[in-house]
C-alpha cells in the first residue's frame, strides 16, 4: 500500500520527499494505533486492577469509563511542568524523549501480519534488544537529571536490574534463534507454521516464562518495580516529573509492554498463526479471521497477564530481585540453551526439521 | 529426597504463583461491592447521625427548655444557648446555635436532651461553602424539624423499644 503511495506522491514531488513522506506516513500508521492502544491499556489497567480487587474502576468518564484515558491525557497536558531548581534541564527534557524513542522505534520491525512490517531487516531480533535496552538510558538520565536522591536511588537500581534482566532474556531469545534459525521476526513466525504443536512454545516452555518475566523485569512492571517503589523511594527516577514530561514516561512504559507482549507473541506463540492450523474442520471454520486479529488476541491475552501479574503479586525486594536475575534465571536459560541444542541435533519433535 | 523433590517440583513448576494468579482470576468475576453513591445508597439506621434538628410538640411549642444539657455535655464545644423567661413563665431558648464545623456529630446532645427537642436526622448531605451558614440558628434547627418531622419521628418510634 506504501509503495503505491509513495508512487503517487512522486509524480509530482522531489523523489526523496516523496520517500521522506512515505516513511512519515508508515511511521505514523504504527505509531499512532499503539499510542491509542497505550491509552486504553491504561483504562484496562485500571479497570482488571479493580475488578480482582472486587470493586468497579473507573466508571464515570463516559459509559463504563471508557473516556477516562481521554480525562488523564487532558489533565496531563494541562499541567504545569515543573523544573526542580538545581536540574540540568537539558537532561531533565532529554529523559522522557530518550524513554519514548526506543519504545516506539522497536515497532519498525515488528511485523502485524504476514509482510506487513515497517523494515524487514535480517537482524529483526537485534534491533529490538539493542532498542529496548537503550530504553535504559531514559531512566539512568531522568534520575540524573532531577538532581534528587530518591530520583537516583531508582535510577540505580533501574539501570542493575534491567541490565541485570537482559541478560536472561538475550538468552532466551537464543534459544528461539537456535530452533528459527534466523533473525528474521517475519521468518520466525513462518517457521511456527502448521498448528499450536509447532510453535516454540512446547520446546521452550521454560524460556517462555524466563523472556515473560524478564519482560517484566525490563518494562518495570510489578513484582518487578523496585525503580518506582513508592514505599522506599517515592516514585523512583520520575518523582520530579509532572505533568506532560511524566506523560510521557507512562507512555514508554506501556509501550515497552506492548512490545514486549508483541515480541512474546512473535516468539513463543506463533505470531500471526491462526492456532487452529491443522486441525481439519476448525482451521477453514476460522479461515475468515485476519492475521492481524490472531496476533492482537494473543498480545492482548500478554497484556491481560501483565495486568493481572500487577494485581497479584506484591513488590519483590531489592535483592531478591538480583537474586533471581542472576542466580535462578541465568543459569536456566544457559542450561535450556544446551538442551536446545541437544534437542536440535537429535531431530526431537516437529520443531527441528 | 522425597521432600527435597517435592519442593523442586513446588519451586520450578511455580505452583505458589499459580495458586495467587487463580485467586486474583477467580475475582476478576466476582460481584463487585461498589456502591456507585449518587446513584445508589447504602441503607440508613435510624440510629444515623447527621444533621440536627430541632422538634416542635404536636401544638406547635416548641420542645427545647433550654437545660442546656446538650451545650455541657457536647465535647466539641458547638452547641451555645441564650435563654429567657417567656411571658408565660417558662424558659425558652433565644438563641441556640450549633456550629457545624466544630460539631463531630456524636450524638450525646441528643442522649442528653430530656424532652428529646436537639435530634439528629439522617440527612448527610449538605455541605457549606462559605463561614457565616455553618453556624445553624435556632431557626434554621427548627424549620429543619419541622421539615424532616415524619422521618423523625418515624426513627425515634423505630429505635424506641431498644432504648
Amino acid at each position: 500500500m506504501f509503495d503505491a503511495i509513495q508512487a503517487f506522491l512522486s509524480g509530482f514531488l522531489y523523489d526523496w520527499l516523496a520517500i521522506t513522506l512515505t516513511l512519515l506516513l508508515q511511521a505514523i500508521a504504527v505509531i499512532l494505533p499503539i499510542m491509542l492502544v497505550v491509552a486504553w491499556l491504561t483504562y484496562a489497567e485500571r479497570k482488571v486492577i479493580g475488578y480482582m480487587q472486587v470493586r468497579m474502576g473507573p466508571n464515570r468518564v463516559g459509559p463504563i469509563g471508557l473516556l477516562q484515558p481521554i480525562a488523564d491525557a487532558l489533565k496531563l497536558m494541562t499541567k504545569e511542568v515543573i523544573f526542580p531548581a538545581q536540574s540540568n534541564k537539558y537532561l531533565f527534557i532529554i529523559a522522557p524523549i530518550l524513554a519514548i524513542a526506543p519504545a516506539v522505534a522497536a515497532y519498525a520491525v515488528i511485523p502485524f501480519s504476514e509482510g506487513v512490517v515497517v523494515t524487514d531487516i535480517n537482524a529483526g531480533v537485534l534491533y529490538v534488544l539493542a532498542v529496548s535496552s537503550i530504553l535504559v538510558y531514559g531512566t539512568i538520565v531522568a534520575g540524573w537529571a532531577s538532581n534528587s536522591k530518591y530520583a537516583f536511588l531508582g535510577a540505580l537500581r533501574g539501570s542493575a536490574q534491567k541490565i541485570s534482566y537482559e541478560i536472561a532474556m538475550g538468552f532466551a531469545l537464543v534459544t528461539v534463534l537456535m530452533i528459527a534459525g534466523t533473525m528474521n521476526l517475519t521468518e520466525i513466525v513462518q517457521g511456527q507454521q502448521g498448528g499450536i504443536w509447532n510453535w516454540y512454545l512446547l520446546p521452550l516452555l521454560p524460556m517462555f516464562f524466563v523472556y515473560f518475566i524478564s519482560g517484566l523485569a525490563e518494562t518495570n512492571r510489578t513484582p518487578f518495580d523496585v525503580i518506582e517503589g513508592e514505599a522506599e523511594i517515592v516514585a523512583g527516577f520520575h518523582v520530579d516529573y509532572s505533568g506532560m514530561t511524566f506523560g510521557v514516561f507512562m507512555l514508554a512504559e506501556y509501550a515497552m509492554m506492548i512490545l514486549i507482549s508483541f515480541m512474546t507473541a512473535i516468539m513463543f506463540l506463533g505470531g500471526w498463526l491462526s492456532p487452529f492450523e491443522g486441525i481439519p474442520l476448525l482451521e477453514t471454520l476460522f479461515a475468515w479471521v485476519p492475521q492481524l486479529a490472531w496476533l492482537s488476541i494473543k498480545v492482548a491475552f500478554l497484556l491481560f497477564v501483565f495486568l493481572w501479574l500487577r494485581a497479584t503479586f506484591p513488590r519483590y525486594r531489592y535483592d531478591q530481585l538480583m537474586r533471581l536475575g542472576w542466580k535462578v534465571l541465568i543459569p536456566l536459560t544457559i542450561v535450556w540453551v544446551f538442551v536446545v541444542g541437544a534437542m536440535k541435533y537429535f531431530d526431537f519433535g516437529p520443531w527441528f526439521n | 529426597m522425597g521432600e527435597f523433590l517435592k519442593h523442586q517440583i513446588k519451586t520450578w513448576g511455580l505452583t505458589e504463583l499459580f495458586k495467587g494468579l487463580s485467586v486474583t482470576g477467580k475475582y476478576l468475576f466476582k460481584k463487585k461491592i461498589t456502591v456507585r453513591y449518587p446513584e445508589e445508597k447504602t441503607p440508613l439506621s435510624p440510629r444515623f447521625r447527621g444533621h440536627h434538628a430541632l422538634r416542635r410538640y404536636e401544638n406547635g411549642e416548641e420542645r427545647c427548655i433550654a437545660c442546656k444539657l446538650c451545650e455541657a455535655v457536647c465535647p466539641a464545644n458547638a452547641i451555645t444557648i441564650e435563654s429567657e423567661e417567656r411571658a408565660d413563665g417558662t424558659r425558652r431558648t433565644t438563641q441556640y446555635d450549633i456550629d457545624m464545623f466544630k460539631c463531630i456529630y456524636c450524638g450525646f446532645c441528643e442522649e442528653a436532651c430530656p424532652v428529646d427537642a436537639i435530634v439528629e436526622t439522617r440527612v448527610f448531605e449538605y455541605e457549606f461553602h462559605e463561614r457565616g451558614p455553618h453556624i445553624r440558628t435556632k431557626e434554621d434547627l427548627l424549620a429543619f424539624g419541622d421539615q424532616h418531622e415524619a422521618q423523625i419521628a418515624a426513627d425515634r418510634a423505630a429505635d424506641a423499644k431498644y432504648r
